[in-house]
């Protein structure tokens, strides 16, 4: 379980970047951030794996305050995949750099080529197996990238923008990939702009403005909210959009609706009356 | 003549295999507007790096066929040259930009060309003028936020005054405010100056409606050439992984039960209006 306590951050540059935050996650959920840039999202995900430590207020990773361990200690427990593959890649092939992390916490050798085909054939990565990561497109190197952190199986799943490069296809299979690893126990984070992919994959949105939590409950609830979105320069998902168009025109059509056979079974609905 | 012609175009990076672009036969008018999509790996961006001579200039590999940019064959033709023909936007602002500031980004290319000062200003002022980043002009870089980048690059671009402007994903590093502002002054180069636009774009709910064709590629092909409209209610786009925008998800969905529209809602709020009249 994470627990955060009134955390406050401030950069060396003298930007606050969190002001007061105080959530739990609990084992198993999945969880989605949102908020414009600069709303706090990476600075709070990073206090997760003791990377960055709060100025003020306290964050307990399962009864753990990050402060009195080493993020090295947490690693095996919390996985970050930061938003830039860049800023994480540097092994001269895709294997290697899966291998890195499973090497450091010490897994032994068939541990290691077990994970490391599952991870490779699970990403879609085999055939890059050979391959300079820096050779690949930006959408592979995030899925490299990803690969490097999922590999060591950690408890709390982290992941900084994941959709960005990624198509419709990709971003399903990771979609479906994440909810197999919740599914499992694991708990699921993930930082996003991407409204369609957090509604359709995540149970809890989590909404920051200016350092803040501005909402934080079920998508149906939050991402349908105009009050929530403008406050967040979100925009709600498609077919949100939709129902709020055909409430418009059409009486007591509810608006509050983000799954596209939902907003279909309304409109059939209607259409017998 | 047509703006752009490109004939039995393939191209096969140094040290790859297979080509990333087969056979490529296409011709673009002027003003029109084309979203070019299809999974990664399509075969997209090797195919906008063909548009201003990138290929085969710069990168090296085996192209095949022509691609002919108001007259001039890119074969022929350094890049500079064509430079001032076709404009190239790429996803990551970041590597575009090099300047101290804002002002000098946007001489920079047509001080390269070696134009007169009083034509070097006059571009630049207008330039500011059409992505209305006059209060940007001595901001460095890396003051900005991702969509203002992504517009002074733009800007930068547009100071050569090319007719075709062909933007690799310019929104996916930009949060939703970001990528509509910059959609939207996508739309008025193309509404206002006639600038021809092919745009590579995954949002695709914020485009469709400003979009007069859409062109889908999938594994180096194009497998689709047409109105958005039927585009969309084709099966292509599901076959190769392609999102379809909601409102003509909706249309699909419902035609299948045999409800009839007298056309393909290309926005929320046509679908709406659509819905409205069945309702009644």
């Amino acid at each position: 379980m994470i627990e955060t306590v009134d955390v406050w951050f401030t950069y060396p540059d003298g930007t606050t970047a969190l002001r007061g935050v105080s959530l739990r996650i609990k084992d198993g959920e999945s969880v989605a951030i949102m908020g414009e840039n600069g709303a706090g999202k990476t600075t709070l995900v990073k206090h997760f794996n003791g990377l960055l430590k709060p100025e003020k207020g306290t964050v307990l990773v399962d009864g753990i305050d990050t402060r009195d361990t080493s993020v090295a200690n947490l690693a095996k427990k919390v996985g970050l995949v930061f938003q830039n593959p860049d800023h994480q890649l540097f092994s001269s092939t895709v294997e290697e750099e899966v291998m890195f992390a499973l090497k450091n916490l010490g897994f032994s050798r068939e541990e290691i080529r077990d994970r490391v085909n599952w991870v490779l054939k699970f990403l879609d990565l085999e055939k890059y197996r050979e391959r300079s990561p820096l050779s690949l497109s930006g959408g592979e190197r995030k899925r490299v990238a990803l690969a490097s952190v999922l590999c060591v199986k950690p408890k709390i799943l982290i992941l900084d923008e994941p959709t960005i490069g990624q198509d419709a296809k990709q971003k399903r299979k990771l979609g479906n990939l994440l909810k197999k690893y919740q599914k499992e126990g694991n708990t699921v984070i993930v930082v996003t702009h991407d409204v369609e992919f957090a509604s359709k994959y995540f149970k809890r949105i989590i909404v920051m403005a200016g350092g803040k939590i501005i909402a934080d409950g079920p998508p149906n609830k939050v991402l349908t909210s105009l009050t929530i979105l403008e406050e967040s320069s979100l925009s709600p998902p498609q077919v949100t959009v939709l129902s709020y168009e055909i409430a418009k025109k059409v009486n007591a059509f509810p608006r509050d609706i983000v799954f596209f056979d939902e907003l279909l079974q309304e409109i059939i609905a209607r259409l017998r009356r | 003549m047509s703006l752009i012609k490109i004939k039995n175009l393939s191209f096969t990076y140094a040290n790859a295999e297979e080509p990333a672009i087969k056979n490529i036969n296409l011709t673009i008018e002027k003003g029109e507007f084309i979203l070019l999509t299809g999974p990664s790996g399509c075969g997209k961006t090797t195919l906008c790096r063909c548009l201003n001579g990138l290929i085969p200039h710069f990168y090296s590999g085996e192209m095949q066929g022509d691609v002919i940019i108001d007259g001039l064959n890119t074969k022929e033709h350094p890049v500079y040259e064509l430079a001032q023909k076709v404009g190239l936007v790429f996803q990551d602002p970041e590597n575009q930009l090099v300047s101290l500031n804002v002002e000098k980004e946007l001489a920079f290319a047509p001080e390269n060309l070696g134009l007169p000062r009083k034509e070097i200003r006059k571009r630049v002022e207008k330039s500011l003028q059409l992505l209305r980043i006059e209060h940007l002009r001595y901001k460095a870089p890396y003051e900005l936020s991702g969509g203002e980048q992504q517009k002074v690059a733009i800007a930068s671009v547009l100071t050569l005054r090319p007719k075709v402007l062909v933007l690799d994903e310019p929104t996916s590093n930009l949060d939703p405010k970001g990528a509509k502002q910059v959609l939207e002054t996508i739309k008025e180069l193309n509404e206002e100056l006639k600038v021809t636009i092919i745009l590579v774009e995954h949002r695709l709910d914020l485009i469709l409606p400003y979009t007069t064709r859409v062109i889908l590629m999938d594994r180096g092909e194009i497998v689709s050439d047409s109105t958005p409209g039927k585009v969309f209610c084709s099966n292509i786009p599901e076959e190769i992984g392609v999102d379809i925008p909601v409102s003509i998800k909706l249309y699909n969905e419902l035609s299948k039960m045999g409800v009839k529209f007298n056309k393909v809602p290309l926005s929320a709020k046509d679908a709406a209006e659509l819905l409205t009249e069945v309702f009644k």
